[in-house]
C-alpha cells in the first residue's frame, strides 16, 4: 500500500475535488503517502479520515472504494452496504479535523459529499437504486 | 437527560433571564484570554508554546485560547500521573470517596457557572445544562463514591484449607477522550469510575470544546492530589493519538466514531491493554398504535418522545433519529408531533427559554446540511425544516439548523448514518414483526425507544431490539446506575453503572493454602 494504486475504473465510486487534490499532495510532499477510511457514527463520524499509509489497518472486510489522487480510499463493508449508490466527492471544509484525522492544510479538513448515482451509472456497477442490495448484508445486521 | 416536568417549572421560576455571555461585564463566567494544560495539579504551558483560538457556536466568534498540545505534553501529564499513582491507589476508600464527594459539591456550588460555560462552549440550551448536564455530573460523581464502597472483593472457599480471594486493584493510569457533545458530563462519566476505583487519568477533550472541563479544573483541581486528573488540549490526530497509543497507560476509554475507534482498538490490541469504546448509533423509536388510544398525559409524553430529538441539538449518540410510527396512526400521530415541533425555540442558548441551539462546529453543520441534501437525492420528503437557521444579529454567523423531518424508508442513507444534528428520519411500520426488523436493520445498536400501553408487547420489543438500552415509555434519561453501551458497532464496553469498577480494576487473586501437608508430586 506504499505505492499509489492506477487502477482503472470507468464510474468512479470516489472522486476528489481541486481543493482536496492539491490538499493530498501537499500532505505527500509532508509526510508521505496517506491513505483514506470513510468513518461513521457518533461525532465526526461520516467525515473522511486521512491517515499516513498504513496507520489504520485495514480489514479483510473493508472495501477499497477508489482512489483519490492515486492514494487508497477504503470503507467498512458494512456500511458500504448502505452507501453503494451513492458516489463520494472528497472535498476539503473550513476548520481543523475533530477526530485523529490529518488536517487538509492549515485549519482546514477533508470532507464528503454524496450524489446518488444516475441509472446509467447505476446499471454500469450493477447497483439496485435503492442502494443496498438484500441479502448481501445480512450477515452483519 | 431529559427536564422533567418539576424541573421545568422550578427552572422557569428561577432562570428567566438571559445569562450574559462568559467575559462579559456581568458575567458569572470569567474567561482568560489564555488557558494552559491542567498537569499535575499545576496549569503548565504547552512544551511548544502553541495556542489555538476556541470559538463560540453562538456567535461564531473565538473567545479564548487553549493549548494547541504535542506528545511532549502528554508525556509531561503521564509523567505526573505516574508519580500520584502509587500513593492514590493505596488511599482509603473513605478517603477516595469523600474526595469524589467533595468533587460533586463543588461542582453543585458552582452549578449556574458551568453551566453557562458549557452552554457557551457547546452551543446546548442552558435550560439543559442547568437541569441535566451539570446536575447529572454532579450525581455521577455521588453515584461513584457510594459505588466504590459499597463494591466488596469476593473469596471463595475451593476446599476445607484452601481459598481464593479476589481483590480489586487499580490499573495504575488510564487514558480517556472526551467527545464535544457533553463535555462536562461525559468527563464525569469517564473520570468518576477511574479515580473512584484508584487510578489516575490523563483526559483529552474534544477539539471543539476544550474550555468547559479546563474551567471545571479550576474549581475541583485542588480536591484531589497532584497528577490524579490531568487535562491536555489539543488536536486529536497529535495528542489524541500519543495518548491512546502510549505503552504508559493501562487502559483507553473512547467515546468518538467507528474509525478512530478502530484506531483506539488497534493501539489497544500494539499495547495489550484494554479499551472501552462508545461509537454512536442510529436509534429507533417505535409508536404502536395504542399510544393514540387516549388523548391523555401519556399520548403528550409519547409526542415528547418523539419531539426528543431535538434533544441537544440532536447531538446525542443516542439521538432518537429514527421514528418508526404504526402505519394506522402516522397521520394523527405526526400532526401532532409536527406541531410541537414547530413550537421549539430557536435561539441564543443563553436564553433559559430556548429550547435548541447552534450545532457545535462549521463541520457538524456542513455535515448536516450534506445529509439533507442526500436525503432529497434519494427521494426523502422533508416535513419541516430542512435549512440552515439564518437568526440575525449576533447570532447570525452562529451555527444553527432548524428543526428538521424527513419521511422516507429506512435504506436511504439518512436513515442509516448517524447525522448528529436535530433530523428526524420518520418511517410507518405495519406490524410488531416489521417494527423490529426496521428497528434492527441497522449497523448500530446502543440506543432506542419503545412507546406502548401494552407492557407485554414493550418487554417483548424491549427484549428483541439489539440495543445496549431500550428506553421504554421515556427516552434520554441518563441516571448513574444505568449501564450504558452499544451492541454491534456502537461499541464494546459499558458506562454509567458499578460495574465500570471493574472495567477501571484489576483483579488480584491470592489463593491461599491453610494446609500444612505437601502436595507429595516430588
Amino acid at each position: 500500500m506504499s505505492e499509489p494504486l492506477t487502477e482503472p475504473v470507468t464510474v468512479p465510486r470516489v472522486v476528489a475535488s481541486p481543493a482536496a487534490l492539491e490538499a493530498i499532495s501537499r500532505l505527500v510532499a509532508q509526510r508521505g503517502p496517506v491513505m483514506f477510511f470513510q468513518s461513521g457514527g457518533c461525532c465526526d463520524g461520516s467525515l473522511p479520515m486521512c491517515f499516513d499509509d498504513g496507520e489504520f489497518i485495514v480489514g479483510d472486510h473493508d472495501v477499497l472504494l477508489g482512489t483519490v489522487g492515486g492514494w487508497p480510499f477504503y470503507m467498512d463493508g458494512r456500511q458500504f452496504e448502505v452507501w453503494r449508490h451513492t458516489q463520494l466527492m472528497l472535498d476539503v471544509g473550513e476548520g481543523a479535523p475533530e477526530g485523529f484525522s490529518l488536517p487538509a492544510g492549515a485549519n482546514r479538513h477533508f470532507v464528503v459529499t454524496s450524489r446518488v448515482f444516475g441509472p446509467d451509472e447505476l446499471a454500469a456497477l450493477d447497483e439496485d437504486p435503492r442502494g443496498r442490495r438484500r441479502g448481501t448484508s445480512e450477515r452483519s445486521r | 437527560m431529559t427536564l422533567t416536568k418539576d424541573e421545568v417549572t422550578t427552572e422557569s421560576a428561577s432562570a428567566t433571564e438571559v445569562f450574559i455571555a462568559p467575559g462579559q461585564v456581568g458575567s458569572i463566567v470569567e474567561v482568560k484570554p489564555r488557558y494552559e494544560n491542567f498537569i499535575g495539579g499545576a496549569w503548565v504551558p504547552p512544551t511548544r508554546g502553541r495556542y489555538m483560538a476556541n470559538v463560540s457556536p453562538v456567535n461564531g466568534r473565538p473567545f479564548c485560547e487553549v493549548a494547541e498540545s504535542t506528545p511532549e505534553d502528554i508525556e509531561l501529564a503521564l509523567d505526573a500521573a505516574h508519580r500520584a499513582k502509587d500513593a492514590w491507589g493505596e488511599t482509603s476508600l473513605t478517603e477516595r470517596a469523600a474526595v469524589l464527594n467533595r468533587i460533586a459539591d463543588t461542582i453543585e456550588a458552582n452549578l449556574e457557572m458551568l453551566a453557562v460555560t458549557e452552554t457557551w462552549e457547546n452551543g446546548k440550551p442552558v435550560r439543559e445544562t442547568l437541569a441535566a448536564d451539570i446536575p447529572l455530573a454532579v450525581d455521577h460523581f455521588r453515584y461513584f463514591a457510594g459505588a466504590t464502597r459499597s463494591l466488596e472483593g469476593r473469596s471463595t472457599e475451593i476446599d476445607k484449607d484452601t481459598v481464593a480471594y479476589h481483590f480489586h486493584e487499580p490499573l495504575g493510569v488510564v487514558g480517556q477522550i472526551i467527545p464535544f457533545n457533553f463535555p462536562l458530563l461525559m468527563a464525569a462519566w469517564k473520570i468518576a469510575p477511574a479515580l473512584a476505583a484508584g487510578n489516575c487519568t490523563v483526559v483529552k477533550p474534544a477539539s471543539p470544546t476544550p474550555w468547559s472541563i479546563l474551567k471545571l479544573a479550576e474549581v475541583i483541581g485542588d480536591l484531589v492530589p497532584p497528577g490524579v486528573l490531568n487535562i491536555v488540549t489539543g488536536p486529536g490526530g497529535e495528542i489524541g493519538k500519543a495518548l491512546a497509543s502510549s505503552p504508559r497507560i493501562a487502559k483507553i476509554g473512547f467515546t468518538g466514531e467507528t474509525t478512530t475507534g478502530r484506531l483506539i482498538m488497534q493501539y489497544a490490541a500494539q499495547n495489550i491493554i484494554p479499551s472501552t469504546v462508545e461509537l454512536g448509533g442510529k436509534s429507533p423509536n417505535v409508536f404502536f398504535p395504542d399510544v393514540m388510544d387516549e388523548d391523555d398525559e401519556f399520548l403528550d409524553k409519547a409526542i415528547e418522545g418523539l419531539v426528543l430529538y431535538a434533544f441537544n441539538k440532536g447531538e446525542v449518540c443516542t439521538c432518537p433519529s429514527r421514528a418508526l410510527i404504526h402505519e394506522s396512526i402516522y397521520d394523527r400521530f405526526m400532526e401532532r408531533c409536527l406541531g410541537r415541533i414547530r413550537r421549539i425555540r430557536q435561539g441564543n442558548p443563553l436564553d433559559p427559554a430556548t429550547m435548541i441551539g447552534p450545532q457545535v462546529s462549521t463541520q457538524q453543520i456542513e455535515k448536516i446540511v450534506s445529509y439533507v441534501d442526500i436525503g432529497r437525492q434519494e427521494g426523502a420528503e422533508c416535513l419541516i425544516g430542512g435549512r440552515r437557521a439564518h437568526l440575525g444579529g449576533d447570532l447570525e454567523a452562529g451555527y444553527y439548523f432548524e428543526p428538521t423531518v424527513l419521511k422516507g424508508h429506512n435504506d436511504m442513507r439518512v436513515f442509516q448514518e448517524e447525522i448528529f444534528g436535530p433530523v428526524l428520519a420518520v418511517t410507518t411500520f405495519t406490524d410488531e414483526a416489521d417494527a423490529l426488523a426496521i428497528a434492527n436493520d441497522t449497523l448500530y445498536g446502543l440506543g432506542a425507544g419503545v412507546w406502548t400501553r401494552n407492557g407485554n408487547l414493550a418487554y417483548r420489543m424491549g427484549r428483541a431490539i439489539k440495543a445496549g438500552r431500550v428506553w421504554t415509555n421515556c427516552y434520554h434519561l441518563y441516571p448513574a446506575g444505568a449501564a450504558f453501551g452499544g451492541y454491534k458497532i456502537s461499541g464494546v464496553g459499558r458506562e454509567n453503572h458499578q460495574m465500570m469498577l471493574e472495567h477501571y480494576s484489576q483483579t488480584k487473586n491470592l489463593l491461599v493454602s491453610y494446609s500444612t501437608k505437601p502436595l507429595g508430586f516430588f
